[in-house]
């Protein structure tokens, strides 16, 4: 289990640094692809596998596949991107550093926190979430639903053509 | 078990993916890559969320749902964030942030 953890978050770290780092924008996706598929590997790690499922379906399935599409329809698959200067990265990695730095102070203090150590191995599954999902927290659950129609409207009016 | 690991591993991957995204969002000069940046840091929080669930209150789905509302508004997001960028590819004919500057000054 330990020997999985460390394995799956070696891949999502890396990928992630490749996903910045990388010059084209199709190696980004793909790296962005490995990313999410070990981030998934976490929840199911975490007793989570719905969301796990959920997580897959979504961004792969969905999110990765329209970001290719529109790369590969602009033709922006361009290596040749220019670059910020260097004071602008050594900016960038200052200030999210110092960022990174206040977080990590924080999560060194969890030591007092009191961890469960009992559990119900089917919590994460669809039938538990589900009762939650349509008695606790029904109003936002159908909100979602609302903005999802006005993101498909907008979608559509921002990508139509405007006659001029 | 996965509680011989401790809560701070998980916080640590988690900080160092957000931290990743930060960057990349202010290093990155591509439209899209930024998108992905902001997708790097939109799933750092939900580890967050599913982690504290896991291992403080395993008996209740908060994390859970507030995870799958991070990953349906990403969706949202994405979707009408690539509809910008078509939009803008068709005026400027590339997504470079620095050629977009018609309503900077």
């Amino acid at each position: 289990m330990a020997f999985l953890f460390y394995l799956l978050s070696g891949i999502a770290l890396l990928s992630a640094l490749m996903v910045v780092l990388s010059k084209s924008p199709i190696n980004s996706v793909i790296y962005l692809i490995v990313c999410f598929l070990s981030i998934a590997g976490h929840y199911i790690l975490l007793n989570a596998q719905f969301l796990a499922v959920v997580h897959i379906i979504v961004y792969t399935g969905a999110i990765m596949v329209v970001f290719l599409f529109v790369i590969m329809l602009l033709n922006l698959n361009k290596t040749n991107e220019p670059h910020k200067s260097v004071l602008t990265k050594f900016m960038a990695v200052i200030s999210g550093g110092m960022l990174f730095l206040v977080l990590i102070a924080a999560a060194k203090g969890v030591n007092e926190m009191i961890v469960a150590k009992e559990f119900d191995a089917n919590i994460g599954l669809v039938a538990n979430l589900g009762k939650v999902l349509y008695t606790d927290y029904m109003i936002p659950f159908e909100a979602s639903s609302v903005l999802f129609l006005s993101a498909m409207i907008g979608a559509v009016m921002l990508g139509k053509k405007d006659k001029k | 078990m996965i509680q011989d690991i401790p809560i701070q591993y998980f916080l640590i991957v988690s900080t160092t993916m957000f931290f990743i995204g930060v960057c990349g969002f202010i290093i990155r000069r591509n439209l899209i890559t930024m998108l992905m940046a902001i997708e790097l840091i939109l799933n750092a929080v939900n580890i967050n969320f599913v982690v504290f669930n896991k291992f403080l209150f395993p008996h209740q789905l908060q994390g859970h749902f507030f995870a799958l509302i991070v990953v349906a508004i990403a969706a949202a997001e994405a979707s009408v964030a690539i509809a910008l960028f078509i939009n803008i590819y068709r005026r400027f004919t590339n997504i470079e942030v620095e050629n977009i500057s018609e309503m900077k000054y």
